[in-house]
């Protein structure tokens, strides 16, 4: 230690004089222990004295030896940190010569640091803006993303989540199973597969969930698998299922089944009992539906292979609806690495238009009667905002439905009431998120609505109008322009509605004055 | 010879129509197939206690259904119903019927003759290969030679089904390699024949 202080610091007169001492102290410290061990009583007073002075001066020797050092690292770091921004032509040089990963991720690490400490770390010259494209630039290339996702990321989350959902991104999420409750328990099924050589653990928050933590066998071919006592299942799926809560005889559909994970687990719940609709539009993936249902012995299910935005028209009345909508994958790019650079803001505005029709139809297939109502669930594999909050905020607008709790409690980051300068409904916070760099589970939306009846002339559930604050102010504005009008009573403004065809009855204030008792005729009546 | 030929066409005619009932004909053979392996049990298949159940054909396979989900399932077209309850298997074009791996659970339930194989065989016989008397661990007794036997691991679970080659006394003295049971049917075909079991 000494050494380095002696060669790091500038100062060489205080460092010598103490490196002297430090030479000399230690050996009387001794001898004062040595003598201290005896008896302290038999040791002169000012000794003592002395001693404690000494230890004191050693104690801020210390101390100050620990602040330069970490303020010498910190001036080292500072020293990195005083970088420029590079300018396009060797950004370009880079993209082109090829990258040197370790000068990359340590650009990234001194750019995210000085973002977290801006006012301190900040070079002048450099606008926030420009550090976090920079940022945004280098983690593309490092981790190899297409612009799309990086800036969907930056936008929803902080600098540190942001790096850190990146990172989870490149690792799997553990292999997670779902005893088949038909064919056995998940005790028994847990006894098995330690037998076989399957390390599996309970999942606490389910009563079907297993995970695995180690395997001599692969985990999709033992015979309790072909036997159909388990399903390979991630565990974001099987929040979707806890969600929609399917009771035996019910009738349920799901409108985007395939390969089955849910599906059968809906059957599951079900007992066999009611019947289940498994739909799913493409051809190919049905014959792994529907092997799946007779694997794990589900037989009161049709397998349909219709457009789900078709589906209202075969049939409708159902109890529950589950639709696992086709989305993006930005939860899921662990298990599927091409989304990085495969979505782009075009699919992700097609998906979005697919996705609300099908949440349309989802709700038209359910059951809204005077005294029943159906439920809805909605999820995704994605994380972003347009493919889940908005798709609800949609259905939310166009038909009679309420978002209710899911269920799954307080296990999941509440949802978006607002996003940028959208606003959403508030109730939007029942809805639950799924990340991977918090949970260790596939990046996840679950939503529960509930159809409502307004046949008896019921209120729909009035939605917040997105307001940006220049509206506003600008409606302020037109409030005060207005003139006061000097002739006769003020008239009352008809309410704006948007169907032109009905109109409104202009009434006068006095004619409003004599048709309802004031509040004060109304007490004086009372007395 | 000509009756023959003439059933086998009147067969492929009514094979393109939307889900049906099995014809006369078809239920023969059907039914002939499933007593191979059920015996007198299939009566509790066509008459249960709960609710009526019911067989019907689409695109030449069979499938077993209650006739409450049966009714919905008209809801849907030709072209659109892919599988209702569960598949018991299919018609081929000439008229035979083979028995799928997809309706093990009720076989085993009503299962007449019963056969146990060892845990060094049960692999084998769920890559799709014959049972070899080595392989045997048990079987039921008096068991006549070309009976359809559910095949079973020796923790009691069905692992498919097949037919004898020989009577149960016979076996007893039958040399380690000589087949037992011929393979008709097991659950590894989810896995390798997935889209032709379904």
């Amino acid at each position: 230690i000494n050494a380095e202080y002696g060669a790091m610091s500038n100062d060489n007169s205080l460092s010598d004089s103490s490196q002297d001492s430090d030479d000399e102290l230690p050996k009387q410290k001794k001898q004062l222990l040595e003598d201290g061990i005896s008896s302290d009583s038999e040791i002169d007073p000012l000794v003592t004295k002395s001693r404690k002075i000494e230890e004191k001066r050693l104690e801020n020797i210390e101390q100050s030896q620990f602040e330069v050092d970490a303020e010498q690292q910190q001036a080292a770091a500072d020293l990195r940190l005083d970088f420029e921004i590079p300018d396009a032509a060797v950004l370009q040089k880079e993209e082109e010569q090829g990258f040197d990963m370790t000068m990359l991720w340590a650009r990234i690490e001194d750019v995210s640091r000085i973002l977290s400490n801006f006012k301190n770390l900040r070079n002048p010259k450099h606008s926030r803006a420009e550090y976090v494209s920079l940022l945004q630039r280098d983690l593309r290339f490092y981790y190899g993303y297409n612009d799309f996702l990086i800036e969907k990321f930056f936008s929803m989350f902080s600098v540190e989540e942001a790096l850190a959902l990146l990172d989870a991104n490149e690792k799997s999420r553990p292999i997670t199973l779902r005893a088949n409750t038909l064919k056995t328990r998940r005790i028994d099924l847990i006894k098995a597969l330690t037998e076989r050589g399957v390390h599996v653990e309970p999942i606490p928050w389910t009563k079907v969930g297993l995970q695995v933590f180690s395997s001599r066998v692969p985990v999709g071919a033992t015979p309790e698998y072909l036997a159909g006592h388990y399903m390979l299942q991630s565990a974001s799926s099987m929040t979707a299922v806890i969600a929609l809560d399917p009771k035996p005889g019910e009738r349920i559909l799901d409108m985007a089944s395939a390969p089955g994970g849910k599906a059968t687990f809906i059957a599951q719940l079900m007992k066999n009992k009611g019947f289940l609709i498994a739909n799913d539009v493409n051809p190919k993936r049905i014959a792994a539906l529907t092997a799946n249902l007779h694997r794990l012995g589900v037989t009161n299910c049709i397998v349909s292979n219709l457009d789900g935005r078709k589906l209202p028209e075969r049939m409708k009345g159902f109890d529950r609806v589950l639709l696992d909508a086709p989305c993006s994958g930005s939860g899921i790019v662990s298990r599927d690495p091409q989304v990085k650079v495969k979505k782009s803001r075009q699919d992700l505005q097609s998906l979005s238009a697919i996705q609300k029709e099908l949440i349309l139809a989802a709700i038209d297939c359910t059951k809204s009667s005077k005294s029943k109502s159906g439920f809805i669930v909605y999820s995704t594999c994605s994380i972003l905002v347009e493919e889940n909050e908005d798709v609800i905020q949609y259905a939310l607008t166009k038909r009679n439905v309420k978002l209710v709790d899911t269920g799954l409690g307080d296990f999941g980051v509440k949802g978006y009431v607002h996003s940028g300068k959208r606003r959403f409904h508030p109730k939007m916070a029942l809805t639950r998120r799924y990340y991977p760099h918090v949970y260790n589970m596939d990046g996840f939306f679950v939503a529960k609505l509930q159809t409502v009846n307004t046949a008896k002339g019921e209120v729909k559930e009035s939605i917040p109008k997105p307001i940006s604050e220049s509206e506003d102010v600008s409606r302020k504005r037109i409030r005060e322009a207005k003139p006061k009008d000097p002739n006769g009573p003020k008239t009352k403004r008809p309410k704006m509605n948007s169907n032109p065809k009905v109109t409104v009855q202009l009434i006068t204030r006095s004619e409003l004055k004599n048709s309802k008792p004031s509040r004060k005729k109304l007490k004086k009546a009372k007395k | 010879v000509s009756t023959q030929s003439t059933g086998v066409f009147c067969f492929f005619c009514v094979c393109v129509v939307l889900m049906r009932p099995l014809t006369d004909e078809e239920t023969k053979i059907f039914f002939k197939k499933l007593a191979k392996y059920v015996g007198r049990n299939i009566k509790f298949l066509i008459e249960r206690e709960d609710e009526p159940y019911v067989f019907r054909l689409q695109k030449s396979r069979v499938y077993y259904v209650s006739e409450a989900l049966m009714k919905i399932s008209v809801n849907f077209g030709r072209k659109e119903l892919l599988s209702l309850g569960v598949c018991f298997g299919k018609f081929t074009k000439t008229g035979k019927f083979y028995m799928h791996v997809t309706c093990l659970d009720y076989l085993a339930k009503y299962a007449t003759y019963k056969l146990w194989v060892k845990p060094s065989a049960e692999l084998s016989f769920l890559y799709g290969n014959h049972i070899l008397k080595a392989g045997l661990g048990r079987i039921t007794e008096n068991t006549p030679p070309n009976q359809g036997v559910i095949v079973y691991s020796m923790s009691d679970l069905p692992i498919g089904f097949g037919v004898t080659a020989h009577s149960t006394a016979d076996c007893r003295r039958l040399d380690p390699g000589a087949i037992v049971c011929l393979h008709q049917g097991d659950l590894g075909e989810y896995l390798r024949e997935e889209e032709k079991i379904v």
